[in-house]
């Protein structure tokens, strides 16, 4: 692919919740382009549809309007059965929540054992175990420590480099990253954005980081799209959303961040 | 600057979890200062004893957490071995008030805001009645400039940080000397977090709270709310000096590793290198000699793993270091 053309692309991209009274438009007729081999954040306040919006990329959730392109085709072509897998070999998504990602019932190791399941080429059970470890060293995370265990016996911030390790397994062209770092400690979370970046331009993965913190979003981002109940209210250069927004959310936005240097109460 | 008294003080306290016959060192030799009109930020990562240590402060030791050893002194009494029913009675929301993490999420859904706070200050002060405990919820409600809509709403019908505030408002209706909040923002977005900083900010400007314990992992919000910080890993405290002091010149190496890692939006953050740590904290139920975070150190020698290190004075600063970052050790410290 070249990189300016659009992997992923929305077009009057809405989605509503329940009707009548008690309708809410969580995303209201977004449109936005994420070029190859880009790091695009999507920041908003919480229920500012961000995650929404990740659901539906991912093809979990219908939009009630609109529609997403995956290298130019309609996503609705995967919607169901092997096309949405093969949708899944291509687009991956880590979750804000770990623990509804995994099997409950499962050990750590045959959670990340069915990855397997979205790859074409047969591997040997060694043979994955060794990916499966070493994909875990990736991130920080002991493999003899967890391979084991039930999701239920790992901290939030384990769950979640877990849940990333299974992108290294996967090696998707799109990732859509959801909070991927929310429970994870700030010294290990810098390790964990690095990779990202890494994955990035060793892999040629196109990145979409959900979040709610404008630090982390400009650190990781080429392009930054700005949310506010459920519309994208700008869309720009990360230098540019941070240091010169010009929408009046995004400038209330970035003044309410505690920063180092500046005074902010 | 004239050093403000203390309103507490605590020494050597021991606070450890007992699970399945094994003990696990949560809090293990903690001394701190509490003074007068201050906010005192305690940071570190996840597992550290941040939690613990709050709810240790209190008094309040619940199972499987127990009592080691070590002072909890607020001016005269010594809190640590009260007994639990005159603790709650006598100092719990009148001397000391703990707002646990997540605890805007114990609200009773089938409960008024209302019928809460009836529920919570006539358990203080039986002989008030209703009205009067309304009244006293309104006024210090308006003094603060939050709705009294509020005080007639479900928790339901509230935002988190709405939620978060009229927690941290009703805990506070009884002029608590000392509050401990535990992570009282970290569910919130930016918006809210600065409202509930102002919020914690006017009631120690008003006197209504004397001190302020505020615990977080998020440094940058300390930067801006606490006047001093001490930072925790794996049970003890492994510096305290000035906001200023810790942020910007840190002299453990762990510190230093912490504020490394910090990362806002402000220029020369982007995509700027970050520390790539290895390892992790050890583990609490067996405790190794020596430094606890040699393991992880860059400038760990073998004298550092041999016997348990003390904090070392280092001008008006304390570090449980052998080898502080100082200019000294031909490391500059502000890098």
């Amino acid at each position: 692919m070249q990189p300016n053309s659009a992997i992923l692309s929305a077009e009057g991209l809405t989605r509503i919740f329940g009707s009548g009274k008690k309708k809410v438009v969580a995303v209201d007729h977004v449109d936005f382009d994420i070029k190859f081999k880009e790091i695009v954040s999507l920041v908003g306040q919480s229920g500012s549809g961000k995650t929404t919006i990740g659901r539906m990329l991912l093809n979990l959730l219908k939009p009630s309007e609109g529609k997403i392109k995956f290298i130019g085709r309609n996503i609705k072509e995967f919607a169901k059965g092997k096309a949405r897998l093969e949708y899944w070999k291509k687009v991956q998504g880590v979750f804000q929540d770990p623990f509804s990602s995994f099997n409950q019932f499962f050990s750590i190791k045959r959670n990340l054992r069915r990855t397997f399941r979205l790859m074409e080429q047969k591997m040997s059970a060694e043979q994955k175990d060794a990916l499966i470890k070493q994909s875990l060293e990736l991130v920080n995370v002991d493999p003899d420590d967890v391979m084991d265990k039930f999701p239920f016996e790992l901290s939030g911030g384990q769950r979640q480099r877990i849940m990333l390790a299974r992108i290294f397994l996967i090696k998707p062209k799109v990732l859509i990253a959801d909070e991927p770092t929310s429970m994870i400690d700030a010294t290990l979370r810098s390790g964990i954005l690095r990779l990202l970046m890494k994955l990035r331009d060793a892999e040629e993965m196109t990145i979409l980081f959900i979040t709610h913190d404008m630090g982390l979003a400009y650190y990781v981002s080429d392009r930054i799209f700005v949310m506010h109940e459920g519309k994208i209210v700008e869309e720009g250069d990360a230098e540019e959303i941070v240091f010169h927004p010009s929408h009046p959310y995004t400038k209330k936005l970035i003044s309410d961040v505690p920063v180092l240097n500046k005074e902010w109460l | 600057m004239k050093v403000k008294k203390l309103v507490a003080e605590v020494e050597n306290l021991k606070a450890y979890y007992k699970v399945k016959g094994r003990i696990l060192k949560a809090v293990d030799g903690v001394s701190l200062g509490l003074r007068d009109g201050e906010v005192l930020g305690i940071a570190g990562e996840s597992g550290c004893g941040k939690s613990t240590l709050a709810m240790s402060l209190s008094g309040l030791f619940l199972p499987p957490l127990k009592y080691y050893g070590g002072k909890i002194k607020l001016k005269d009494i010594e809190i640590s071995k009260m007994d639990r029913k005159l603790l709650r009675k006598n100092v719990l929301g009148k001397k000391i008030s703990f707002i646990p993490q997540s605890a805007m999420n114990a609200l009773n859904p089938t409960l008024k805001i209302r019928n809460f706070v009836i529920d919570v200050l006539k358990e203080h002060e039986p002989e008030l009645s209703e009205e009067e405990i309304i009244d006293r919820v309104e006024e210090r409600f308006d003094s603060l400039s939050l709705s009294k809509r509020v005080i007639n709403s479900y928790p339901f019908e509230l935002s988190g940080g709405m939620k978060q505030r009229v927690i941290t408002v009703i805990s506070t209706l009884m002029n608590p000397e000392i509050l401990l909040a535990d992570e009282p923002t970290s569910a919130l977005d930016v918006s809210s977090q600065h409202q509930i900083i102002k919020l914690i900010k006017t009631l120690l400007e008003r006197r209504i709270v004397k001190s302020v314990v505020f615990i977080t992992h998020e440094l940058p919000l300390l930067r801006h709310i606490a006047d001093r910080i001490a930072i925790m890993y794996a049970g003890q405290i492994v510096e305290r000096g000035t906001t200023s002091q810790i942020i910007f010149s840190p002299l453990h190496p762990y510190t230093k590793m912490l504020m490394s890692s910090i990362i806002t939006p402000e220029k020369g953050m982007k995509g700027k290198e970050l520390p790539v740590v290895s390892g992790s904290p050890p583990n609490l139920y067996e405790i190794v000699a020596g430094c606890r975070f040699a393991e992880r150190c860059p400038y760990v020698t073998e004298e550092c793993k041999i016997n348990e290190i003390k904090f070392h004075k280092i001008g008006d600063r304390e570090v449980r270091c052998l080898h502080p970052l100082t200019e000294r050790n031909g490391i500059n410290a502000a890098k």
